[in-house]
């Protein structure tokens, strides 16, 4: 741990019941970083964060915020961080300047102090037409933001954002990572997401994080290069031999395929989207019949395949790639 | 979705500012000083009082418990016990606003529950604020209700022909020693509150202890009438306590041992309930 140091964990435990939810994570983020911690639903990313955040208790391991110790200063803590959590939490029953006048005057503002600040922030979140509307009335997007505000009313040196757009439409989407870069920096932000292309866009350094483990560290490239810079999927023909499509494959792109054998999938790192031709037609000439072809960046899955050698467990490819379609568009 | 439009373009420099750390760790302090906590319990007040007003349902039972009970006890019973309804008020009144008050407590840890459920709480929870504000925000508030309760009883009271020889001091006696006797028992629903699954769990709990507290008292019938075991338990029970001294303050303007008791209950349960309450919300984090 150094002076600049922001977050410093080592072997970080929660258990709940037998079920080890983080399991061993060390992490080092520096200030002024985006730290992005990216992993399936269940991973632990959220338990980590909650750990950090003095909302869980630490089974074992041991963290520090700015060289203060989490379990023994809590309150401290509590004054040096702002969470923005999964769901907006924030006053339903409140509008939007009167939940940001509470969380000022809760925070030790005085009531005309919080008072400006709710307008400041308002305006600078974009919701100034709608900050006496009763937060029922907010769509999903206006809400995140509203939450991002509450978090940032003291400006704390350190902020946690707990999947901040996962449920949110493409386009707001796109205009929360906006409101991310913008808002927060001169902060260290520490975030979690289930989505590679949003750590991409967001964070300096990811890590992997993978059934309470950290498998994988590094910047955004450093992370997609590990599974080549895209992947040709292949779906082959019934009664089509697998086996010897994934030989013919390998020898083309000197690398093992990595086989889904009930759906007869495949999926075919690439260093250059070009190779794809180059593999095609080395199956027509072993006559291997194939159903379907795409080429795509890679998801948080194919990265998930190559670090761990599974895949995230999660029925939800659709949702990824609609996503990743997006980005390339 | 909204009509708002989003303007991604950076906005303020202001925001841009950066922050420093290490000034940020030295302001930090350890702890939350008493004066901070009575603060902060008083904007989470704030907020119970804001919410109050925009669900007025919230005072249903506060209104129409004392409008109800008050009447329909007093002629339903008052010729059985007492002979006749006029003679039986001083008797019923007292014990109307006894009853009133605790039904009032239950409600603090229903609504504590379904709040809790709420995802502002997880701000709370995160937020350097004493742990006790969000629960002791919510019952200051309630204070209202309970003076709306107790005073309502009376007035239904003297409207069908209560007339108290306390006074309206001594009315005014008993009704802030409602209050405060409920707000005291309220911290034992907020217990509850936390503690349970579901709103509706801490309801049936609620209930189970209310019911026979409030009628296996003095609140509707003579001590004297019951079987023995039975008088003893009255006898004991904290609820006949706080229906004597209601009687003792609105009937008879006196100052009692009984007001006494009951002040001293108040004190005991608020020594032994704040704290487990604030112990079990730090644990359900």
């Amino acid at each position: 741990m150094t002076p600049t140091t922001a977050v410093y964990a080592t072997g970080l435990v929660k258990s709940f019941g037998g079920f080890r939810a983080v399991d061993g994570i060390d992490l080092t983020v520096d200030q002024g970083e985006i730290y992005g911690v990216l992993g399936p639903n269940g991973a632990g990313k959220t338990t980590m964060l909650k750990m950090l955040a003095t909302l869980l208790p630490i089974d074992a391991g041991q963290a520090s915020l700015f060289g203060v110790d989490v379990a023994r200063e809590p309150h401290r803590i509590r004054q040096l961080l702002g969470v923005t959590g999964q769901y907006a939490s924030v006053d339903e029953d409140l509008t939007a300047t009167e939940n940001l006048w509470l969380f000022g005057r809760l925070q030790g503002l005085r009531s005309a102090d919080a008072r400006a600040t709710a307008k400041r922030l308002l305006a600078q979140f974009d919701l100034e037409e709608a900050a006496n509307k009763p937060i029922a009335q907010f769509s999903g997007g206006m809400r995140r933001r509203l939450d991002l505000a509450a978090s940032l009313i003291t400006r704390p040196p350190l902020i946690f954002l707990d999947e901040p757009t996962t449920g949110l439409d493409p386009r707001t989407r796109g205009q929360m990572w906006d409101t991310i870069r913008d808002l927060v920096a001169g902060c260290t932000v520490l975030l979690t997401t289930q989505y590679l292309d949003e750590a991409d866009q967001l964070a300096d350094r990811i890590s992997v994080i993978d059934r309470g483990r950290k498998v994988a560290e590094g910047t955004p490239d450093e992370l997609k290069s590990s599974v080549g810079d895209s992947t040709l999927q292949l779906q082959l023909a019934a009664g089509a031999d697998q086996e010897l499509a994934a030989q013919v494959v390998g020898r083309v792109v000197g690398q093992e395929p990595v086989l889904t054998p009930e759906s007869a999938r495949m999926n075919v790192p690439l260093d250059v989207a070009d190779d794809a031709a180059d593999v095609l037609i080395a199956l027509r000439q072993a006559e291997i019949p194939i159903a379907s072809v795409s080429v795509a960046k890679p998801t948080l899955d194919e990265v998930f395949l190559a670090l761990t050698g599974h895949d995230t467990g999660e029925g939800d490819q659709e949702t990824t790639r609609e996503h990743l379609a997006l980005e390339i568009r | 979705m909204s009509t708002l439009t989003f303007d991604p373009t950076p906005t303020t420099p202001a925001a841009t500012a950066t922050v420093d750390p290490a000034a940020a760790v030295a302001r930090a302090h350890a702890r939350v000083s008493p004066a901070e906590t009575v603060s902060q319990t008083l904007s989470m007040a704030w907020r119970a009082l804001k919410k109050m007003r925009r669900n007025p349902e919230q005072f249903f039972d506060v209104t129409f418990q004392p409008l109800l009970f008050t009447a329909m006890f007093a002629y339903i019973f008052g010729g059985a016990i007492s002979g006749n309804v006029q003679r039986y008020l001083p008797l019923i009144i007292p014990g109307i606003v006894a009853q009133t008050v605790l039904t009032t407590c239950m409600s603090t840890g229903v609504q504590l529950r379904e709040d809790m459920e709420k995802g502002v709480f997880d701000r709370f929870k995160a937020l350097p604020i004493a742990r006790i504000a969000p629960l002791a925000g919510p019952m200051v508030a309630d204070l209202v209700r309970y003076l709306i309760a107790a005073s309502l009883t009376f007035v239904v009271g003297v409207i069908i022909g209560y007339r108290p020889h306390g006074g309206p001091l001594g009315v005014l006696g008993a009704i802030l020693l409602a209050v405060f006797t409920g707000w005291a028992i309220a911290w034992i629903f907020t217990w509850f509150g936390i503690l349970a699954r579901s709103a509706r769990a801490v309801q049936g709990y609620s209930m189970m202890v209310l019911f026979p507290l409030t009628f296996l008292s003095n609140a509707f019938v003579p001590v004297g009438t019951l079987p023995g075991g039975l008088r003893t338990f009255v006898k004991f029970n904290p609820v006949s306590h706080l229906v004597s001294a209601t009687r003792d303050l609105a009937n008879h303007g006196v100052l009692s041992s009984e007001v006494g008791w009951t002040l001293l209950a108040g004190l005991v349960v608020i020594a032994i309930f704040a704290p487990l309450s604030v112990r079990s919300y730090k644990r359900h984090l």
